[in-house]
């Protein structure tokens, strides 16, 4: 009984998400059409001339009405043809998956970065609400949020590598010297491991250390405030006081009961968090140099280059599609309470 | 022993036994002279400069990959600076050449012995089927070879292996040098055959990602947006052999990122810095910079004549009386340029080219120009810059804007992004008041007319048209410099610039290149790309 | 009254930091109001003689690469970036709530247009969103307003529906019904002011993310036009003068935008507090 309504309730939340990939379609579209610039004139290059501008025009098929090209650019996303980009020269999907490893591994860092300081402050400020600890901590993280993150990362260039030399030069994903390993993942952490390489590892394990900070920073908020919310929440329950009263030790009450019952709203928040890192990394990006998708999208906006705006506005909203999707099957799966009134 | 040392070393140690796998290049100690670091704001989008939509960062590619007929020779300036002589030529792909009696063709005589990367022959065939193609794809190369005259494929005849011969439609002092700017490359054309197809018989799609040249360098790997690095072509035999064994070109976005690289000592040379950096780097004993006037280019504010005030002479003269120059060039340029105001008379005394108008800061001059013509109370327009040069263009924006304040013209400042530029100022040239920047390739006033005063060209974006001018440029543009006529033409032409400035020059850009100071060789080219032929690290270091 | 009046007291002493924030938005609002009154001198005033002159007592905050003071203009840049928060979250608050609580009060077809197009809206990356508007309607005050007030709207109407949809059926409104009340006058009379309180938190968050959005865009291009003042736009311009060492153009004005957003983030807290003691957090 439970797991057919588990399942029923899935199947339902995928179908919701339906709707939203035709309304980001047709969203991105509109956007993309509504872009200055005529890439028909990039494309003719310097020296062009009113009728070459023309030709080329035809060409790409941007003089035909609207709707045409609507329905030219669904049938092209059906087989999985997201384009050229004008100013790489290169198919939009080749585009996006050599750059998406990149910002999902810096991404994936810098959230490992912030759990690793969001959940401690936060348990620690939920055993002790209000006092002095408490306070640091809300100050601490809320001063991470408060700063953009692009003058962060720019002060931590300026001091640490400029006048401190103890970071590594902000070139990108690996130093001058290094090559990237055999491609497996795009994640050069993870392949340069996989061929036994430490140096490269290490080389560009070093180069994600001050943008992944960067980044984590901005997160540390929304992370510590629900660990806290929720461990309180938690902590508060008859069953903690019944272990409490039982004698077990304090680790044991905190981590093996109080913090398991308080992981799903994180997880939830993780996700969210997630989703809204990969989104935002765009200013992290053009600041140290990191080739992710958010530098690719700032540079195909700035030159009004219609087709990579579009791929990739769409690839990542049916990124975040499939993510929350996928939170709230695990959500499903793992809460208990679910399904139960189905 | 430091962390970057450390890791070369014992990169070393580990990389002896694991040899096929070249994860990084070898760190030993006369390795790093060998090898170039540059970090410039953006990289090539292709490999083929005859592709329609290729960026201006591939020119490099054109530049070191590739070869051409000839090559410019070198002068050097009074500061020391190497410079493209133009005007004398040197072998390249062409080991000697010959213009015929009638003047109506040039016969060029191959190398012998110059091969391509793959150790096929360059023979002239290769030539004719790369110049064919130049003409053929459209787009900005072809309209470049128009410039020299190089119009029609039966203009290009190989008559055997070691002879091409280009057949002239008229005489022009523009075919020769327009042989060695960035668009003329050679390719190997049998290995391109190989990959083209029906649909793509200039192998378009190839050749946009694999160069297929005989260039002093190769490409030993090209991530976009990220790195380009060549390596040195060792059986190279149309020049002098490199002294550079590896150019490794870094995109990095952000400009104070490429000067803490470059002052930090992990680049050896950095492009597109803002000019108070290159202003300040200069006195440095660590640093060379080398600050070259872009020839036949000018900063300017072009004036829209289909703006309504702008119809009228007098009021342009009077907007040319209230540009704050000094300012501008101190605040805005940080002097990394030439002056082009305060010229002392209105008929020009040489045809020296770009030279300084007849126009200084004058409020009261302005104020006067346009009471005469009726605009006492001033009036209203928008100054127009592209994002992309934001850098200097926002400073001498606002500094203008201030300026023409003083003599009742309100200015309100329009900061357009790159692709919308050239749509609104040179395709749709609807922008009443902006800033150019043209600077043309060949360098003569004539050159600069054919493209900005002349009535529907691209870079005419101030809409002018003065059938005088049109008659001029026709009359010189192909005409010899020691012609008799050229010189009082041009003497007319600039007279008129003078005095009708629809555009109103301000200074004569450098173009600054900052180097560590053990780099030497760097050579300004027209084009403005790096050829990393000279360059040399091993010298003073 | 008396009863808030006594609550706000016991809320603002019980926490010193929420009722720092209170005082820092106070400041903050004072400056954003007498604006150039205050300002020692015009913020858009050039001047050769004395670019980039460090912080001294003539000029408290240096003065930058056109010789304007900085001081000055951070203290205009003030009013503008009030201007945009206020006016962004306002127009989201509205809008989004209007649409939430129609959706959460009458469900049905309501329900499924605005939940699809919040979602919509939520699946795009929110600032490459906004990147997407402002460059696609051009880059003036306006429209950054406009483009920060779609990507939060979701929020709002999430918060509205779901708060909305709990007291659908409450006591009170059932008693409004009974009285012949009509739906729509019990939605708007009875159960909005209901849903206020917990709205004023995220009114509040969102006033930091306003500017900071407004901030993102200046750095890459997309932000006001020059010369006004903003404090975004003041920091990406001042990142170009770091290396060199020209650290106050952009330390000052990034400074009071992380206090502004501080303060903004903080008095949510505050306001939270305040307004239902049982979801502290």
């Amino acid at each position: 009984m439970n797991t057919n309504s588990k399942l029923m309730i899935i199947i339902r939340r995928i179908l919701h998400a339906v709707p939203s990939v035709i309304g980001i379609i047709i969203v991105t579209f509109v956007l993309t059409r509504a872009l200055p610039g005529d890439p028909a004139v990039y494309f003719a290059g310097p020296a062009a001339t009113a009728e070459s501008i023309q030709e080329i025009r035809e060409a790409l098929g941007l003089d035909k009405a609207w709707p045409e090209q609507f329905w030219i650019y669904v049938s092209d996303l059906v087989v999985g043809n997201l384009g050229v980009s004008i100013s790489t020269g290169f198919p939009v999907a080749e585009e996006l998956a050599r750059r998406l490893p990149a910002s999902l591994e810096l991404t994936l860092i810098a959230l490992i970065f912030s759990i690793s300081i969001a959940i401690p402050l936060g348990i620690a400020a939920a055993t002790r609400p209000n006092s002095w600890v408490d306070q640091v901590c809300r100050l601490v993280v809320t001063a991470g949020v408060s700063l953009p993150v692009f003058f962060t990362g720019i002060f931590m260039i300026y001091i640490f590598y400029y006048i401190l030399g103890i970071a590594p030069s902000p070139l990108g994903r690996l130093g001058i010297y290094f090559m990237s390993p055999p491609h497996v993942t795009g994640f050069y952490t993870i392949d340069a491991l996989l061929v036994g390489d430490l140096e490269v590892f290490w080389a560009a394990f070093v180069q994600m250390i001050m943008p992944a900070i960067t980044l984590g920073i901005f997160t540390l908020a929304p992370l510590a405030r629900m660990t806290r919310a929720s461990m309180i929440q938690v902590l508060s329950g008859d069953f903690i006081r019944t272990a409490r009263a039982s004698g077990l030790s304090r680790g044991t009450v905190l981590y093996k009961y109080a913090f398991q019952n308080a992981l799903l709203p994180i997880l939830t928040t993780l996700g969210m968090v997630f989703s809204f890192m990969l989104g935002s990394n765009v200013l992290v990006e053009k600041v140290f140099a990191w080739p992710g998708i958010g530098s690719f999208a700032i540079e195909a906006l700035i030159v009004s280059d219609y087709v990579a705006v579009q791929g990739f506005v769409l690839a990542m909203a049916i990124l975040y599609v499939i993510l929350n999707l996928t939170i709230d099957i695990i959500y499903t799966l793992i809460d208990p309470r679910v399904g139960l009134d189905g | 022993m430091d962390r970057r040392n450390f890791l070369k070393t014992a990169g070393v140690a580990a990389g002896a036994s694991v040899l096929p796998f070249l994860k990084y290049l070898p760190a030993e100690a006369a390795g790093r002279n060998d090898t170039l670091v540059v970090v410039t704001g953006n990289g090539p989008n292709s490999m083929d400069i005859h592709r329609k939509g290729t960026n201006r960062p591939s020119y490099q590619i054109a530049v070191n990959l590739y070869d051409r007929l000839v090559g410019y020779s070198t002068k050097t300036l009074e500061n020391g600076s190497l410079m493209y002589d133009y005007t004398k030529l040197e072998p390249e792909v062409a080991e000697s050449w010959a213009i015929a009696e009638d003047g109506k063709s040039i016969t060029f005589k191959i190398r012998k012995g110059a091969t391509f990367w793959d150790g096929a022959p360059i023979t002239a065939h290769d030539v004719k089927w790369s110049f064919d193609r130049a003409v053929s794809l459209g787009g900005f190369p072809t309209v470049q070879m128009k410039a020299g005259s190089l119009v029609n494929t039966d203009q290009f005849v190989a008559v055997d292996d070691e002879t091409f011969v280009i057949k002239l439609l008229k005489p022009s002092k523009l075919t020769l040098p327009d042989l060695g700017v960035p668009v003329p490359i050679i390719i190997n054309s049998k290995l391109a055959k190989k990959h083209a197809t029906e649909k793509d018989p200039w192998g378009t799609e190839y050749l946009h990602r694999t160069p297929a040249g005989s260039g002093a360098f190769m490409l030993d790997r090209w991530d976009p947006g990220q790195q380009t690095v060549y390596k040195r072509f060792d059986k190279w035999t149309n020049g002098k052999l490199p002294g550079i064994l590896r150019v490794i070109i870094r995109e990095i976005p952000s400009a104070s990122t490429r000067r803490a690289l470059l002052e930090r000592g992990d680049a050896d040379v950095s492009l597109d810095l803002p000019p108070k950096d290159f202003a300040e780097l200069q006195g440095s004993d660590k640093f060379t910079i080398s600050g070259v006037p872009i020839e036949n280019s000018m900063i300017a504010i072009g004036l829209n004549l289909d703006f309504e005030p702008y119809k009228n002479k007098l009021v342009r003269q009077a907007v040319a009386h209230a540009i704050p120059y000094d300012q501008i060039f101190k605040q805005a340029a940080f002097e990394r340029g030439i002056p082009m105001w305060g010229g002392k008379s209105a008929k020009p005394e040489t045809i020296k080219w770009p030279q300084p108008f007849p126009y200084d800061t004058d409020y009261d001059k302005s104020k006067a120009l346009l009471k005469e013509a009726g605009y006492e109370n001033g009036f209203e327009v928008p100054l127009a810059f592209n994002l992309g040069l934001a850098q200097w263009s926002e400073p001498l924006c606002l500094l203008l804007q201030e300026s023409l304040g003083k003599v009742g013209i309100k200015v309100t400042i329009d900061k357009i992004p790159g692709a919308n530029w050239r749509t609104a100022a040179l395709v749709e040239k609807k922008l009443p008041m902006h800033v150019k920047a043209f600077g043309g390739w060949l360098n003569y006033p004539d050159y600069y007319s054919f493209w900005v005063y002349q009535k529907g060209r691209l870079f005419n974006s101030m809409n002018y048209h003065n059938p005088e001018i049109e008659e001029l440029t026709e009359a010189t543009l192909h005409l010899e410099v020691d012609h008799p006529d050229y010189e009082p033409k041009i003497k007319r032409m600039l007279e008129i610039f003078f005095d009708e400035v629809p555009l109103i020059p301000i200074y004569q850009p450098y173009l600054d290149v900052a180097m560590q100071k053990k780099v030497t060789g760097y050579k300004y080219y027209a084009h403005r790309q790096l050829d990393c032929r000279l360059f040399d690290k091993s010298g003073s270091a | 009254m008396t009863e808030f009046f006594k609550h706000l007291k016991y809320v603002l002493l019980d926490n010193p930091i929420t009722l720092i924030a209170g005082i820092m938005f106070l400041v903050i609002v004072v400056v954003a109001v007498m604006g150039s009154a205050i300002a020692p001198y015009d913020p858009l005033a050039s001047n050769a003689a004395l670019t980039l002159k460090a912080p001294s007592w003539q000029h408290w905050f240096g003065t930058d690469q056109l010789g304007r003071d900085v001081f000055s203009r951070v203290l205009v840049a003030t009013r503008l970036d009030l201007v945009i928060a206020v006016s962004a979250v306002a127009i989201s608050f509205i809008v989004g709530s209007f649409f939430g609580s129609l959706a959460g009060f009458f469900g049905g077809w309501w329900d499924l247009i605005v939940g699809r197009m919040a979602d919509t809206i939520m699946a795009f990356p929110l600032f490459v969103l906004a990147m997407g508007i402002v460059a696609a309607l051009g880059n003036t005050v306006e429209n950054i307003v406009y483009a920060t007030a779609i990507i939060n709207l979701p929020f709002y109407a999430r918060v509205a529906r779901t708060e909305v949809n709990i007291r659908r059926n409450a006591g009170f409104v059932s008693a409004a019904r009974l009285s012949g009340n009509s739906e729509i006058r019990i939605l708007i009379t009875q159960i909005f002011p209901n849903i206020l309180p917990p709205m004023m938190v995220q009114i509040s968050l969102n006033m930091g993310w306003a500017i900071l959005n407004a901030a993102g865009l200046s750095f890459i291009g997309l932000g006001v036009r020059p010369p006004d003042a903003e404090w975004g736009i003041m920091v990406a311009e001042g990142t170009n003068f770091i290396v060199s060492g020209e650290w106050w153009l952009a330390l000052f004005p990034g400074a009071a935008l992380m206090l502004s957003v501080f303060c903004f983030n903080l008095m949510g807290d505050g306001l939270r507090d305040l307004v239902d003691p049982q979801q502290r957090t």
